[in-house]
């Protein structure tokens, strides 16, 4: 990794009353891929990402962005690109005059401007108030701001809420895209599926630290303990020849059995050697939401206890 | 230079931002229109103040026995005597009962020589003269005044008083037998003034009280003086000596007592001179009569501060309501510099807004008074111009005030009300006659409202006699003294919101 790219933080630690939001949350995010910042609302990702703008100031550790604290950048926005709230606008004022002002804060031509509006699609709602903007449109000038002074990283929180299934197309292709030419892009999302096929690597968090830091392949061959679906006529009886085997069964639907710990093979043989009648037997790949259930098992039973007490700012 | 330019594209794409600096300068003078609406009822008082030779409005109202001098010359005299007679002000319950009169003389009466560049009003003047309280002094142009010898004339006791002309320059000398004489002072007449007026003049400006807001009624005085004494080429006009009104029995300085009138007798070698009025510049307060000032003219002054309030306060609670400040300390991670950009521009904005108001109101207000048969107290244009650049400092000071108080208090309601309540309040309490003096003169001390002074156009001098109180349009401090306080008070809020920026998380 080069010295002038990239986001890391190390041990960063933030307190908000009786709520401890960051509690050593250590990780980097590599130029030339995407990276997912994936939690539970609560776990620390917004958070995260103030603290790497300079909005928040951290109780302990540091974040760089290209080696550099934020604050201590000269036209910051060409160094790194962010989207933290789509709705951060004053309504009345134009998509296009809400980018003059912050390329004029760099000092960026107004031919800029233009561009990025193009390279969003909003070109044509240029000099539409932002206020009247749906939220897709929010989002993707959201993502014109962060693109504005051609940032060598960008990051971006919850890009994807709001967006019909085009926008959310849109963005998984233009975040490859910005990979694609070496930039560092980190995106957070509490939904897993909404990386599934964008994100090279993973930094999944929970209560304010990082639980796992992890390429994507590996994370799914991790998890690769296979899960089985068998259809039969005769679930109970199925089950009956399975036990003992080792093998967990659980009864998923009338005709349904799920099966774990047994591989696909091994039981064909058993009901074929009880005489088990069976229409269909299926080995499925884990998908990222299973790996990632599996890595936050706990997680995920504070979810709602921490949502509710509203730690995501 | 970046940020301020961000933060001025901010400004000028909001619309309602723009709207709102612009109403600001319109009902500013929407305001004095209605304010000057009415008309005066007494069209005699309509006549134009004269104005002397600084430019400001000026009594010139005395009685003057006079001749006239080419070149340079001088005249002495002894003055024996300064009396007077005072009316009862109605209602005071004094023996003579409404409409009668006791002897007495008001502090600054006037019985001494004058040497007057013609007898127009506002002419260029130097006097030595006996006042009825402040021993001798030698005024010129109105608005100079110099101490000479203290106490009253009498018989025993007299004043001599010696004005020497000497090409564009006339000396003072006074002297308690004629013989050792004291140089008071020098002033100038114009060069061009050959043939200059010179003799006695008795004033007596009205009697002035403080209490009831303020009050004033008419004073005659009468001077005796002794053998007058001429050197140089005189007039020679028949007769000599000839007696004259000059100016308006009845100036806002005051007028002649009931049952009293202006004129001289000889007595023996000497004059016996009486006279009302006075030669002096025109203050505010009970004297001033139904005349208007640029004051009055910049009444809208406090609408357009409190849209501009409202203004620089959603300039910055807009960015925390919306969350945009985020991405405003995104692009510009140094705070204080963000902050002093946003000052600069509301500041530029306010001031633009404020001179330009204050521009277009006093033109305006006078063809109003014109119309409406008001007489205008015109001050010097150093004065007037000082009073338009000053209304725009004063609405930038609070701009940054307001801008600061918004980053502290973070809300638009709050920020808005406090500085409400800490400009306009005071100034309207203080000038609306619903506070005594005392504590109406401490708020305009204490609180931001003092900057409102940097409007003040009404003269205030130590020889003329008024009820020197905000219930007269007084402020207790100096036009730049009081926006020096504001702008303290400014300077605190936004030292106060850099310190609280940087140290709160965004």
């Amino acid at each position: 990794m080069r010295d002038d790219v990239g986001i890391e933080l190390a041990g960063l630690r933030k307190r908000f009353g009786e709520t401890q939001a960051l509690d050593g949350m250590t990780f980097t995010v590599r130029p030339g891929r995407v990276t997912g910042f994936v939690g539970p609302n609560g776990a620390g990702k917004s958070t995260t990402m103030r603290v790497v703008l300079g909005l928040d100031t951290p109780d302990a550790g540091h974040a760089l962005v290209g080696g550099r604290s934020y604050r201590s950048l000269r036209s910051p926005l060409t160094r790194l690109g962010s989207l933290l709230d789509a709705g951060a606008l004053q309504p009345s004022r134009t998509a296009r005059n809400h980018l003059l002002w912050l390329a004029r804060s760099q000092g960026l031509p107004a031919r800029r401007v233009d561009q990025v509006l193009e390279q969003v699609g909003l070109a044509g709602a240029a000099r539409r108030r932002a206020g009247g903007f749906s939220l897709g449109m929010r989002q993707r000038l959201g993502i014109a701001a962060a693109l504005l002074g051609d940032p060598p990283a960008l990051m971006l929180d919850e890009p994807f809420n709001g967006l019909d299934p085009e926008g959310i197309r849109w963005i998984r292709g233009l975040l490859a895209s910005l990979a694609a030419e070496g930039r560092a892009v980190l995106v957070s999302s509490h939904l897993m599926g909404e990386l599934e096929d964008v994100a090279d690597h993973l930094v999944v968090v929970g209560r304010g630290r990082v639980v796992a830091d992890t390429g994507v392949r590996e994370l799914l061959a991790g998890v690769a303990a296979g899960r089985v679906t068998l259809r039969t006529s005769a679930p109970l009886v199925a089950a009956e020849a399975l036990s003992g085997t080792g093998a967990a069964v659980q009864v998923t639907g009338p005709e349904t059995l799920g099966i774990t710990g047994l591989p696909g093979e091994a039981i064909v043989a058993r009901l074929t050697a009880a005489a088990v009648p069976f229409a269909e037997l299926s080995t499925h790949r884990a998908t990222l939401e299973e790996a990632y259930l599996a890595l936050t098992g706990d997680a995920v039973q504070y979810r709602s206890a921490d949502a509710a007490a509203g730690v995501e700012r | 230079m970046r940020t301020l330019h961000a933060e001025w594209t901010k400004f000028r794409t909001v619309r309602g931002w723009v709207l709102g600096a612009v109403g600001a300068m319109l009902a500013s003078v929407l305001f004095l229109l209605v304010g000057t609406a009415s008309s005066n009822e007494h069209p005699q008082r309509a006549t134009a103040l004269s104005a002397g030779p600084g430019g400001g409005a000026v009594n010139d109202s005395f009685y003057f026995v006079h001749r006239a001098l080419s070149g340079d010359g001088g005249i002495t005299v002894p003055v024996t005597a300064l009396t007077g007679v005072l009316a009862d002000p109605a209602g005071a319950g004094t023996a003579g009962g409404p409409g009668g009169t006791t002897s007495g003389v008001t502090p600054w009466s006037k019985a001494g020589i004058l040497v007057k560049q013609s007898l127009g009003q506002g002419s260029s003047y130097a006097a030595m003269t006996v006042t009825g309280a402040h021993g001798v002094r030698m005024q010129d142009d109105f608005t100079h005044d110099r101490a000479g010898l203290p106490g009253s004339p009498s018989t025993a006791e007299p004043r001599w008083l010696r004005l020497v002309r000497t090409g564009g320059t006339v000396t003072g000398y006074d002297s308690t037998d004629g013989e050792r004489w004291t140089e008071v002072g020098t002033a100038r007449l114009p060069e061009s003034a050959t043939t200059v007026q010179v003799g006695l003049f008795v004033a007596a400006p009205a009697a002035v009280r403080a209490s009831g807001g303020g009050s004033s009624s008419p004073a005659t005085a009468t001077g005796s003086f002794g053998r007058v004494t001429l050197s140089g080429s005189w007039g020679q006009a028949a007769g000599g000596w000839q007696g004259l009104q000059v100016g308006d029995d009845a100036g806002t300085s005051g007028s002649y007592t009931p049952g009293t009138s202006g004129g001289w007798t000889t007595t023996g070698e000497g004059f016996t001179v009486t006279g009302a009025g006075d030669i002096a510049p025109v203050v505010g307060g009970p004297a001033l009569g139904p005349a208007f000032t640029v004051e009055t003219f910049l009444v809208g002054t406090f609408v357009g501060l409190i849209m501009l309030t409202v203004v620089a306060v959603q300039f910055v609670t807009a960015e925390y309501r919306r969350g945009l400040l985020g991405q405003t300390l995104a692009s510009t991670p140094h705070r204080g510099r963000m902050l002093l950009a946003k000052a600069a521009v509301v500041a530029t904005v306010a001031f633009a807004v404020g001179a330009a108001a204050a521009a277009v109101s006093i033109p305006l207000g006078e063809l109003r008074a014109r119309a409406t048969h008001f007489a205008v107290l015109t001050v010097p244009t150093a004065v007037q111009t000082r009073a338009v650049l000053g209304t725009g400092l004063l609405l930038a000071a609070t701009a940054v005030l307001s801008l600061a108080l918004g980053v502290v208090l973070r809300r638009s309601v709050t920020a808005i009300t406090a500085v409400v309540a800490a400009t306009v309040l005071p100034y309207l309490l203080a000038f609306g006659g619903m506070l005594p003096s005392g504590p109406a003169e401490w708020l305009l001390r204490l609180t931001p409202a003092a900057g409102f002074a940097v409007q003040q156009t009404l003269p205030r001098y130590d020889q003329v006699l008024t009820v020197y109180a905000p219930s007269s349009g007084y402020f207790p401090l100096s036009p730049w003294g009081g926006l020096a306080v504001l702008g303290v008070w400014s300077a605190l809020a936004l030292a106060a919101a850099t310190v609280l920026l940087r140290r709160r998380d965004a």
